[in-house]
C-alpha cells in the first residue's frame, strides 16, 4: 500500500467549495486543506462570539468492531475505554511500548461492540497500523474508514440554535463529549458534541457524498447569526487559547502522557495488560520524584510572537522550549505554550523570557488555559 | 489584485513611489501582504539608517510566519510609518497607501526593478 513515490495531495468532498468560497489551500498532512477563507482574526472571534464552519474531513476515523472490541481498545490505548458509555467519547492516547506518545485520540462508542477511533490526519496510518497489529487473537476487526467518512464541525455560541434548526435529534440531552446519531438537514449523521475550538459546538461525520449539501445548509441556516466558514489557521489559535495539545507541537513520542502534563489518561487500574503499561508506571514514579519539565501559558508583555522550537529563558539560562506560539485574537497580545523547567513553572513567576531570533523578549507565566468559555 | 501602475517593484514583493525631492516610499505588495496572512508585528529600519538593495532591513510577522523585509533600494532610511508600527494590520488592509513602511532618500537603484506588469507576470510566475 504505501509507496516511496512523492504522492499527490488528497482533496476533500468540499474542495470544489471551498475554492469557490476563495480559500486559500494549505498542504497539511498530505491533504488540501482551507488555511483561511478571508481574515484569520475574523473567523476567530466569529467561533468566539458568534459560530464558525470548518472542514476536518482529513481526520483519520477507524472503526473498530467485535465481541472483544472495547477488552481490545482496553489493551491498545491507555485509557478505561470500556468504561465508556454507548453514546458517549473519550479523549485518549495510544502510546509505544517505552511509553511515547503515538497520538491523541477521540474513541465514540457508536454500539455496545462498535467504536470509531479519530486519529490525527498526519498519524492516521500509524495509528491504523499499530491497532490492526495490536488486535492479533481478539475477536476485534479494525477497519480503515477514513474515506467513509467526511467532517464538519459547527464551533461556537450560535452552534446549537444553528444545528436545531437542521435536526429534530436531542441536542440539549446532548452532552459535551457525547455523540448519537441522527439526521441533519436530511442527511444522516454520528452528531458528536466535541470540538478542538474552547467552545460549545458539535463535529457531524457524514458520508462524503452528503457533505456538500450538509455544508450548504449550515450555511444557509446560520446567515442571520453570523456564522463563517473557518480555516485550519484559526483553528489553531482556537485551540491554542484553549490550552489543547496539538500533536507535532506539545505531544510526540518523545514524551510520555506524564511528560506532557496528561498523566490522568492513563488508567492503571484498568482490567488487563496495555501496551505501554510498565513504561508508564515508570514514568509515573520518575514524574513524581522528580517533575518533568511542565507545559505552562506565556503571553508576551511586547508584540513579538514565539515560534514553536524558540528557547524559552531566565537569568542568560535556556529553562524550556516553545511549543506553540501565535498572536491571540482575544487577548490582543502573542501567547505561547512551552514546557519549561519546574522551577521557573508557577504562574507569575519573574524573570521569564523567550529568545525572539536573538533578543529576549520579556513573557508572563501563566496557567493553561489562556481562554475558558463562559458557561 | 491590481498592482498602482505608477510604482515599480521589486522581485521580493516591495514596491518603491517615485521620487519626491530625491525621496521615494517603500511598501509590500497586495500579493505579499495576502501571502503573508494578518500581519501582527513589523520591526522597521531606524530613521537615519542606511539600507542596501535587496539586504534585510526588518521584519514582519504575520500569525503564521516571520518575513525578512528587504529594501528595493540602496539609501537613507528618512521616516517610518509610525501608523504601521501601532496598527500592523494597515500592511493588509490598505498595502499600497497606509500601510506603507518607509521613506528612503534614494543613493542608488538596482537596475532590474520591475513595472506593474512585469510584477504581475513574476508574482503570477
Amino acid at each position: 500500500m504505501s509507496s516511496t513515490e512523492p504522492t499527490e495531495l488528497r482533496h476533500t468532498a468540499l474542495d470544489a467549495l471551498h475554492r469557490s468560497l476563495g480559500a486559500t489551500m494549505t498542504d497539511f498532512a498530505g491533504w488540501d486543506m482551507p488555511l483561511r477563507y478571508g481574515s484569520e482574526r475574523d473567523e476567530h472571534i466569529a467561533v468566539r462570539t458568534k459560530a464558525g464552519l470548518f472542514d476536518l474531513s482529513h481526520m483519520g476515523e477507524i472503526t473498530v468492531t467485535g465481541s472483544e472490541a472495547a477488552v481490545f481498545l482496553n489493551h491498545a490505548l491507555v485509557g478505561n475505554i470500556a468504561s465508556v458509555g454507548v453514546g458517549r467519547a473519550r479523549y485518549t492516547m495510544i502510546c509505544q511500548a517505552d511509553g511515547g506518545i503515538l497520538d491523541d485520540l477521540i474513541v465514540y462508542r457508536l454500539a455496545e461492540t462498535e467504536y470509531m477511533v479519530v486519529a490525527n490526519a498526519s498519524n492516521a496510518q500509524v495509528v491504523l497500523d499499530a491497532l490492526t497489529e495490536r488486535a492479533a487473537g481478539f475477536d476485534a476487526e479494525v477497519r480503515d474508514d477514513r474515506d467513509a467518512y467526511a467532517l464538519i464541525a459547527v464551533q461556537g455560541p450560535e452552534s446549537p440554535g444553528i444545528l436545531k434548526s437542521l435536526t429534530d435529534a436531542d441536542l440539549d440531552g446532548l452532552k459535551y463529549y457525547a455523540g448519537l446519531p441522527g439526521t441533519v438537514a436530511g442527511v444522516p449523521a454520528l452528531i458528536a458534541r466535541t470540538g478542538y475550538t474552547g467552545e460549545d459546538g458539535f463535529e457531524l461525520f457524514v458520508k462524503p457524498e452528503h457533505v456538500v449539501r450538509l455544508w450548504q445548509a449550515l450555511t444557509e441556516a446560520g446567515e442571520g447569526v453570523g456564522l463563517v466558514p473557518c480555516g485550519l489557521s484559526c483553528r489553531d489559535t482556537l485551540r491554542l487559547e484553549a490550552g489543547m495539545p496539538l500533536y507535532g507541537h506539545e505531544l510526540n513520542t518523545s514524551l510520555t502522557p506524564f511528560d506532557a502534563g496528561l498523566g490522568r489518561v492513563v488508567k492503571f487500574e484498568k482490567a488487563g495488560d496495555f501496551v505501554g503499561r510498565d513504561a508508564l508506571a515508570k514514568a509515573a514514579e520518575r514524574a513524581a520524584s522528580q517533575p518533568p519539565r511542565v507545559l505552562v501559558g506565556l503571553i508576551a508583555e511586547g508584540r513579538r510572537v514565539p515560534r514553536a522550537g524558540y528557547s524559552v529563558v531566565a537569568g542568560g539560562e535556556v529553562i524550556g522550549e516553545v511549543t506553540s506560539g501565535a498572536p491571540s485574537p482575544t487577548l490582543g497580545k502573542p501567547i505561547a505554550m512551552a514546557y519549561v523547567d519546574a522551577a521557573h513553572a508557577a504562574p507569575g513567576t519573574a524573570g521569564v523570557g523567550v529568545d525572539i531570533r536573538g533578543s529576549h523578549e520579556p513573557y508572563q507565566v501563566v496557567a493553561l488555559p489562556f481562554y475558558k468559555r463562559q458557561k | 489584485m491590481s498592482n498602482p501602475q505608477q510604482l515599480r517593484y521589486s522581485k521580493e514583493h516591495e514596491w518603491l513611489s517615485a521620487a519626491e525631492n530625491g525621496v521615494s516610499t517603500v511598501g509590500i505588495t497586495e500579493f505579499a501582504a495576502n501571502a503573508l496572512g494578518d500581519v501582527v508585528y513589523a520591526q522597521l529600519p531606524e530613521v537615519g539608517s542606511t539600507v542596501s538593495a535587496g539586504e534585510t532591513v526588518g521584519e514582519l510577522e504575520s500569525t503564521k510566519s516571520v518575513s525578512d523585509l528587504y529594501s528595493p533600494v540602496t539609501g537613507e532610511v528618512t521616516e517610518i510609518n509610525e501608523d504601521v508600527v501601532n496598527d500592523p494590520s494597515l500592511v493588509n488592509s490598505a498595502p499600497f497607501e497606509d500601510g506603507w513602511l518607509f521613506k528612503v532618500r534614494v543613493t542608488e537603484e538596482p537596475a532590474d526593478l520591475l513595472s506593474a506588469d512585469e510584477y504581475a507576470a513574476h508574482a503570477a510566475g
